[in-house]
C-alpha cells in the first residue's frame, strides 16, 4: 500500500478522530441537551423526553470512547498532554456521565417516590458533563494553560457549549414530541439558540485575538475567501432557524425536524471552523499531528479494521434510527 | 501525603474493581436472555417472556453501570499510566481500538432495540438484537482479555528503542495464557449470574411468590451452576498449571512458598510474614501442592527466594487466592445440595432459600479475588518482564489524584448500594405483578386461547 505513508496515516487518523468528536458532539449533544433542559414541570413530559433518547444515548456515548480511544491509540503523546492538563475537568466530566447514565435506569426501576430524585440526578449529571466538556474545550483552545484569563474564557466556553447542547436537545424534542411538550421545546430552543449565537460570536472574536496563527488562517487570502463561507453559512442557519421556530408548530407537524437539521449544520460549521483554526496542531501551538502520531504498523492494522467496521456501524445505526422513527410518546422501557 | 504511584494504583484498582462487577454479570446474563427469548419464540409460552422481562431490567441497569464505569477506564489508561501507552501502545492500541469498533458500538446500538424495540421491530429482529448484544459483550470480553493476557504473557513483539513493536498479531492475540484466562472468566461470569439469578429467584419464592417464572429461573440457574462449578474447578487448575509455566513467582505467592522446595505442602491457611519469609500459624497438607502442580509428590516448586527483585507481595495474593477457591468450593457444594433437593422434591427448604439469597453476590467476591490474584501476582510489572508499574505512572500531582479518588470512591459506594437495593426492590415488585398480564403488548398470538383456557405447561 503506497498511499499509506506515515504522513497520510497521521492525517487519516486525525480526520477519523475529528469525525468521532464531531459525531459525539452532535449525537451525545442532543441527548445531553435533553438532560440539561429536562422539563421538571410534569412527570409525563420527563418520561417522554427521556424515552425519546432512551434507545440511542448509549451508542451516542460510545463515540466519546472512540474519540478518546483513537486519540490514545493514534496520538499517544497528544492524549497524554491533553488529558494530563485536563485531569480535573475530565474527572468531573466522567462523574457527570456516570451520574446521568445510571439515572436513566434507576429512575425507571426504583420506588416511585424516589424517581424524582433520579430525575434531578439526571439533569445535574447532564449539566456537569456538558459544562466540563465546554470548559475542557476552552482550556484546549487557550493552549492547555491555566491562568485567570484562560479559566474565565473556559468557563464562558462551558456556558456556550451548555447553550449549544440545550439548543440541539430541544430541536430533537421538537421532532420527537407533540402538543404542550413540543411547544415547550420550541420556546426552550429559541432561548438556547440566542445564547449559542452570542457564544459563537464571542469565541470567534476572541480566538483570533489570542492565537496569532488563527488570525492568519482567517485573514490570509486566497483561502480566507473560501473559509469565509463557513461563518456565513453558520449565521444564515441561525437566521433560518429563528424564522422556523417562530412559525412552528405547523399543521400535520410539517417542518418539525427542520430545527434539528439546522442545529446539525451549525455544529458542523462551528467544528470545521475550530478544526481549520488549529490545523495541523493537535495540541494548539505545541504539537502537530505528525509529531504526535504513533507507529505506522499499528495505525495500518487499525486503519483496515476501521475501513471494514465503520460502514457496518453506520448501517446498524441507521436500522436503529429507522426502527425508532416517529414520535416518542409510545416508547417505554419494559 | 501518599505518593502518586500508590494513589494511582489505588484509584485504578478501585475503578477497575467497580467496573468488572457489571460486565461479569452482563456477559453471561446476555446469553441467558437469548435462551429465554428463543424458548419464548419457539413455545409462545408467556412464562419465558415473564422471565425475559424481569431479567432484561436487571441487564439494562447492570449494563448502564458497566458502560459509565468503562468510559472512566478509557480515560484513565492515559491519565494514570501514560508510560503504558508510550511503551506498549503499538500493541495495546489496536486491541483497544478493535474492542471499541467491533464490540462497543454493536452492543450499545442493539441494546436500544432490545430494550425499547419489542413492539417496534419484527419479532425476529428483536431476537437477533438480543443475540447481538450477547455476542457484543462476549466480544468485548475477548478483546480486553487478549490485552490483559498479553500483559501477563507477552509474545509476538520486539523492542526497538524501548518501545514494543508488533511482529506477529496472531501470536499476540492467542498468547499463551489467553485461552485459559478467557475460559476462566467466561465461566466466572456464568457462575456469578447463576448465583445472582438463583438468589433473586429464591428471594421471590421465599417471600411467597407463587408464580412459574421464578421457579423456572431458579431451576435453570441451579442446574447450570451444578454443571459449571466443577467445570470451573477443572479449568482453574489448568490455568494454574499455565501460570506455573510462565509466571512461577505468582504461583509461589499464591501457594505461600517462600523457599524452593521439593514435595511442597498445600497451605490451607497461614499468615504469610514477609519479614521472616515464613508462614505463621500454617495449616498444611504435606506434599499436596507439588502433587497438584507437578503431578509428582516430590516435585520441585520454586519459592519467592528465586526472584529477589521481581516478586509480588505475598500476603494479598495468598489471601485472595484462598477467598476465590473457598467461594468456588462453597458454590459447588451449594449448587449440588440445592439441585439435588430441587430435582427430588421440586422445592427447596427455607434454609436453602436463605443460603441462596445470602449468596446472590458471591460470584462478585470470587471474581474480584481472582483478579486480585492475577493482577497483584504480576507485580512489580505492569507488562510482565517488559514494563514496571512504577515506570508507567503519571506525573499528575498526588493531590489531584487523591481528590478524584475520593470523589470516585464516594460515588461508587452510593451506586453499589443503590444497585443492590434496586435489584431486590425489583424482585419485591415482581411478586405483586399478575402472573400472565395479557394486556401487555406483544404477547403471543395465542392470547385469546390463554385467556380462555388459563395457562398450562
Amino acid at each position: 500500500m503506497n498511499f499509506l505513508t506515515a504522513e497520510n496515516l497521521a492525517l487519516v487518523f486525525a480526520g477519523l478522530t475529528a469525525l468521532a468528536v464531531l459525531l459525539y458532539a452532535i449525537l451525545d449533544g442532543y441527548d445531553l441537551g435533553v438532560g440539561i433542559t429536562l422539563p421538571m414541570q410534569q412527570e409525563a413530559w420527563r418520561d417522554t423526553a427521556i424515552a425519546s433518547i432512551g434507545p440511542f444515548w448509549d451508542a451516542n456515548e460510545t463515540w466519546l470512547v472512540l474519540a478518546v480511544g483513537l486519540l490514545l491509540v493514534a496520538f499517544p503523546a497528544a492524549h497524554s498532554a491533553i488529558l494530563h492538563a485536563l485531569y480535573l475537568p475530565a474527572a468531573l466530566l466522567l462523574i457527570g456521565l456516570i451520574l446521568r447514565g445510571v439515572a436513566f435506569d434507576f429512575r425507571a426501576k426504583v420506588k416511585p417516590e424516589r424517581k424524582i430524585r433520579w430525575d434531578w440526578t439526571f439533569k445535574f449529571g447532564s449539566l456537569l458533563a456538558t459544562f466540563s466538556q465546554g470548559f475542557m474545550l476552552g482550556i484546549y483552545v487557550m493552549g492547555l494553560e491555566y491562568s485567570v484569563g484562560s479559566v474565565v474564557f473556559a468557563s464562558f466556553s462551558g456556558l456556550c457549549v451548555t447553550a449549544a447542547y440545550a439548543m440541539i436537545g430541544n430541536a430533537w424534542l421538537i421532532g420527537k414530541t407533540s402538543g404542550d411538550l413540543q411547544r415547550h421545546a420550541i420556546r426552550q430552543c429559541k432561548l438556547a439558540g440566542v445564547w449559542t449565537l452570542a457564544g459563537i460570536l464571542a469565541v470567534s472574536a476572541i480566538n483570533p485575538l489570542v492565537n496569532a496563527n488563527v488570525y492568519q488562517v482567517w485573514t490570509e487570502p486566497p483561502l480566507a475567501y473560501l473559509f469565509a463561507a463557513i461563518p456565513l453559512l453558520c449565521f444564515a442557519m441561525f437566521a433560518l432557524g429563528y424564522l422556523a421556530l417562530k412559525r412552528l408548530p405547523l399543521p400535520d407537524d410539517r417542518g418539525a425536524w427542520l430545527p434539528f437539521f439546522i442545529c446539525k449544520v451549525i455544529f458542523v460549521c462551528s467544528f470545521v471552523g475550530l478544526a481549520l483554526s488549529f490545523y495541523p496542531f493537535v495540541v494548539p501551538n505545541q504539537m502537530t499531528l505528525y509529531e504526535a502520531a504513533s507507529s505506522k504498523e499499528s495505525l495500518t492494522i487499525i486503519f483496515f479494521g476501521a475501513v471494514v467496521v465503520i460502514p457496518i456501524i453506520a448501517a446498524y445505526t441507521a436500522v436503529a434510527y429507522y426502527a425508532f422513527r416517529g414520535k416518542a410518546d409510545g416508547l417505554k422501557y419494559y | 501525603m501518599l505518593d502518586t504511584l500508590l494513589l494511582s494504583r489505588i484509584q485504578f484498582a478501585a475503578n477497575i474493581s467497580f467496573h468488572i462487577l457489571f460486565p461479569t454479570i452482563t456477559i453471561a446474563l446476555g446469553w441467558l436472555l437469548v435462551y429465554f427469548k428463543i424458548r419464548f419464540d419457539l413455545s409462545q409460552h408467556p412464562v419465558w417472556m415473564r422471565a425475559y422481562r424481569f431479567w432484561v431490567k436487571v441487564f439494562a441497569l447492570t449494563f448502564a453501570l458497566g458502560v459509565v464505569s468503562g468510559i472512566t477506564m478509557s480515560f484513565q489508561f492515559g491519565t494514570n499510566w501514560p508510560g503504558f501507552m508510550e511503551t506498549v501502545g503499538n500493541i495495546a492500541g489496536p486491541l483497544l481500538a478493535y474492542e471499541i469498533l467491533t464490540a462497543f458500538f454493536l452492543e450499545a446500538t442493539m441494546l436500544g432495540i432490545m430494550l425499547f424495540g419489542f413492539n417496534k421491530v419484527p419479532r425476529w429482529l428483536h431476537t437477533l438484537a438480543t443475540l447481538l448484544v450477547a455476542i457484543g459483550t462476549t466480544l468485548s470480553a475477548f478483546w480486553i482479555l487478549v490485552l490483559n493476557s498479553w500483559m501477563q504473557t507477552p509474545v509476538g513483539f520486539e523492542m526497538r528503542d524501548g518501545v514494543a513493536h508488533a511482529t506477529d498479531w496472531l501470536a499476540i492475540i492467542f498468547n499463551p495464557s489467553f485461552p485459559y484466562r478467557f475460559t476462566h472468566m467466561l465461566l466466572a461470569s456464568a457462575l456469578t449470574v447463576c448465583f445472582l439469578v438463583a438468589g433473586i429467584s429464591a428471594y421471590r419464592l421465599y417471600r411467597g411468590d407463587n408464580k412459574k417464572a421464578p421457579r423456572l429461573t431458579l431451576k435453570t440457574a441451579l442446574f447450570t451452576a451444578a454443571v459449571l462449578a466443577p467445570t470451573q474447578a477443572f479449568v482453574g487448575d489448568l490455568h494454574g498449571l499455565n501460570t506455573l509455566q510462565h509466571q512461577p513467582q505468582k504461583i509461589a505467592a499464591m501457594e505461600g512458598i517462600w523457599h524452593t522446595q521439593q514435595g511442597a505442602p498445600l497451605v490451607l491457611f497461614a499468615i504469610p510474614d514477609a519479614e521472616t519469609q515464613t508462614n505463621r500459624f500454617a495449616l498444611e497438607i504435606p506434599k499436596l501442592a507439588s502433587l497438584i502442580l507437578t503431578h509428582d509428590l516430590n516435585g520441585e516448586l520454586k519459592g519467592i527466594n528465586e526472584f529477589p527483585d521481581a516478586h509480588p507481595p505475598v500476603a494479598p495474593v495468598f489471601y485472595s487466592f484462598r477467598v476465590m477457591v473457598g467461594i468456588g468450593v462453597l458454590m459447588l457444594a451449594v449448587a449440588w445440595w440445592c439441585s439435588l433437593r430441587l430435582y427430588r422434591k421440586g422445592e427447596l427448604s427455607p434454609l436453602q432459600y436463605k443460603v441462596l439469597i445470602g449468596m446472590s453476590f458471591s460470584g462478585w467476591i470470587a471474581t474480584l479475588a481472582g483478579w486480585y490474584v492475577t493482577e497483584i501476582g504480576r507485580q512489580p510489572y505492569l507488562v510482565y518482564g517488559v514494563l514496571k508499574t512504577s515506570d508507567a505512572v503519571t506525573t499528575v500531582a498526588s493531590e489531584q489524584v487523591a481528590l478524584t479518588l475520593i470523589m470516585y470512591l464516594a460515588l461508587y459506594v452510593v451506586l453499589l448500594l443503590a444497585y443492590v437495593k434496586t435489584l431486590f426492590w425489583l424482585a419485591k415488585r415482581a411478586i405483586e405483578v399478575e402472573e400472565y398480564d395479557l394486556s401487555l403488548p406483544g404477547l403471543p398470538e395465542q392470547k385469546a386461547k390463554l385467556a380462555n383456557e388459563g395457562v398450562e405447561a
